[in-house]
């Protein structure tokens, strides 16, 4: 079988908060399914290689979140891939970074990657918190529960389509939470947002593999299902005191 | 105005802030009779009474402030103990309350101490360098910290760097191997550069001045866009040993185990060198510190020795599991009250495959996080609902217990009922 390749771009700039989660579990169920996997982890000074199966994008500060984007469009190599059939997986800052332009540190339009039909501002105040979203039914994955810590407020246009409906959480700000148009997607839930999320590891690996996967073991799903339960069920608690 | 050694103490406050420290310290005996440690409430009592206060306070007094991510708590209790060797009164928030109530509580239980070590939480340390106009300012490290309601840290350090810029009498022991820091300190106009190593480095591989990619070689670190780099550094910690400005080196004789405690010794024997405390006479204070604030504590419980350890975030994690001796249980323990930071994410930042082989419990309100993450790291555990599960579990003479901050307030506690 064909090795996935997954190329983490930017630790160096873009891991702020737990974003090596998302690498270890799109690891650990392309193993638990036989599907041989490696990561490519590209650094800010490195060229971004264009033969990559999954691209990671993470979370990160106003200055390094420019100085990715400004890199990222010289370089060229995501947007290769990108156009070869690549999937690319962003949160947070990496999300905001694939629209046409984002807030910078001091209120100025930073140019985006343009890999995603959106435009993305500075709002106030700050979203911290728990969110919950039911997901575009088209794609299949169970109702996202995440983290979200962000100021952005983005605005989808017509190619992009939204990835889910906020129950709770504030996401893209006008209901809406993340985006996708092909296969790049990206979502404000931050950090290892695959991991409470596993139905969004495997439609990542769907894509990836251009197949259908078999389900895992369920004692494999066990603690990260009790996880989801819990945090759902503490966020449904809170809402209804 | 009188600014001799001398000079300070209510006797010289205005009137108005004599009355603020007087109702500010009945209402902190009111507190401690009420079974809380009153560390606080004296502070905001006479910080409402009178916003000054803390300046008024700090005034004609000679005060270190500390601050970094990690090891303040450790490190002002070190940088005190050195500094009683000149046998004087010491102010200090030794309870940690770090913001400018748990300050102004700390000088006005003290009102005739000279000195003052105040460990000072990072977003707070320009205003207080504003307002206490200090002698020292310790910059110990700067790394991700419960970011749901931190400050970002290239933020933190910008702020460090201007409000050092506006402090021209004051001098700054920092740690030069951390490049946050190193730009942050050399803002100011006298720097004592300690290398005091650093075992996290996830926050510092792009250069705090212009971006790009820095590089780094053991300790060393320079920009390859830019003049920034690491700059030369006269306190050396060289393994378990350290090296003084005059180049000797010495055994760094320490009750507290670990790296990162080293690095605070280091640090401490800077500061204290700054107040004329030699480097043998300082040491003699370092070692007389066993616990500090319940952390590294040992207690025995039923038939386990127990030393429990806290850590907040990443840097800390990843610093604490380096102390613990090999082979014995440990058990984490994990919540995510407002104090812990709300946000779990920063578990997946710790490297948890040096657990392997030994036995892992895992506790703490939010076990199911610690859980999953366990699971990907192919680190076998059992879920515990408490710590006396946990011991009757690990069956074992000795074990560590590792917390975040409210997990190992809800331990510190049980163990306290059977002292």
């Amino acid at each position: 079988m064909k090795t996935l390749r997954l190329v983490w771009i930017y630790p160096d700039l873009l891991s702020t908060y737990g974003d090596r989660g998302n690498v270890l579990i799109l690891e650990r169920r392309a193993r638990l399914r036989g599907i041989p996997v490696e990561t490519v982890e590209v650094k800010s000074d490195e060229k971004v290689p264009a033969d990559g199966s999954i691209y990671l994008m993470g979370g990160g500060e106003d200055l390094p979140q420019t100085l990715a984007a400004r890199r990222l469009l010289a370089d060229g190599g995501l947007h290769e891939a990108v156009r070869a059939g690549g999937v690319l997986f962003a949160v947070c800052a990496g999300y905001q970074m694939l629209g046409h332009d984002f807030g910078g540190s001091d209120g100025a339009t930073v140019q985006g990657l343009g890999l995603l039909d959106m435009r993305s501002a500075r709002a106030e105040p700050r979203s911290v918190g728990e969110i919950v979203a039911d997901v575009d039914p088209a794609l299949r994955v169970p109702r996202l529960t995440g983290f979200e810590n962000h100021q952005g407020q983005t605005q989808l246009g017509p190619r992009a389509r939204p990835l889910s409906r906020t129950l709770l959480g504030v996401g893209n700000g006008d209901g809406t939470e993340g985006a996708y148009q092909g296969k790049v997607l990206g979502t404000y839930l931050h950090g290892p947002a695959l991991v409470r999320n596993p139905g969004l590891a495997d439609l990542l690996l769907r894509w990836a593999t251009d197949s259908e996967l078999p389900a895992l073991p369920p004692e494999a799903e066990t603690l990260s299902g009790r996880l989801r339960d819990e945090r759902l069920a503490a966020v449904s608690t809170a809402a209804a005191q | 105005m009188d600014n001799s050694y001398r000079a300070g103490g209510p006797g010289r406050l205005p009137m108005r802030a004599k009355f603020a420290t007087t109702v500010g310290g009945a209402a902190a005996k009111v507190s401690r009779l009420a079974g809380r440690d009153g560390s606080v409430i004296s502070g905001i009592v006479g910080l409402r009474l009178e916003p000054e206060l803390l300046s008024m306070l700090a005034q004609g007094r000679h005060i270190v402030l500390v601050t970094g991510t990690n090891g303040k708590t450790t490190t002002t209790r070190l940088i005190t103990a050195a500094l009683k060797t000149l046998g004087q009164e010491i102010a200090s928030n030794s309870f940690g309350a770090n913001m400018d109530a748990g300050l102004t509580a700390a000088l006005s239980r003290q009102p005739d101490a000279q000195l003052a070590v105040l460990e000072t939480d990072e977003k707070y340390i320009p205003a207080t360098i504003r307002a206490t106009q200090p002698k020292v300012v310790v910059l110990l490290n700067l790394s991700r910290d419960q970011m749901d309601r931190a400050a970002e840290i290239w933020l933190l350090a910008r702020r460090w760097r201007e409000a050092l810029e506006n402090a021209p009498g004051t001098r700054v022991v920092a740690n030069a191997d951390d490049p946050l820091v190193a730009w942050a300190a050399s803002g100011a106009s006298e720097v004592t550069w300690v290398a005091a190593g650093q075992a996290w480095r996830e926050d510092s591989w792009c250069c705090p001045h212009c971006g790009s990619h820095l590089y780094r070689e053991g300790d060393d670190w320079n920009c390859h866009e830019c003049p920034n780099r690491r700059p030369p550094v006269s306190w050396v910690l060289a393994g378990e040993n350290m090296i003084d400005p005059s180049g000797q080196t010495r055994p760094i004789e320490l009750a507290l185990p670990g790296r990162a405690n080293r690095s605070n010794a280091v640090v401490a024997m800077a500061v204290a060198d700054a107040f004329g405390v030699k480097v043998p006479e300082a040491m003699r204070g370092l070692v007389t510190v066993t616990s500090v604030a319940g952390r590294y504590t040992q207690v025995t419980r039923n038939g386990t020795d127990l030393r429990l350890l806290l850590a907040k975030n990443p840097a800390g994690w990843l610093e604490a599991l380096d102390v613990m001796a090999p082979d014995v249980p440990v058990l984490l323990a994990v919540n995510a009250q407002g104090p812990d930071g709300r946000d779990t994410s920063w578990l997946w930042d710790v490297d948890y495959r040096r657990l392997r082989g030994r036995p892992v419990l895992v506790g703490g309100e939010r076990r199911m996080d610690l859980a999953v993450r366990l699971e990907a790291d192919d680190v076998p555990f059992r879920l515990v609902n408490d710590l006396d599960e946990a011991i009757s579990l690990a069956r074992s003479p000795h074990m560590e217990v590792l917390a975040n901050y409210t997990a190992f307030q809800q331990y510190r506690a049980v163990v306290g009922r059977t002292e």
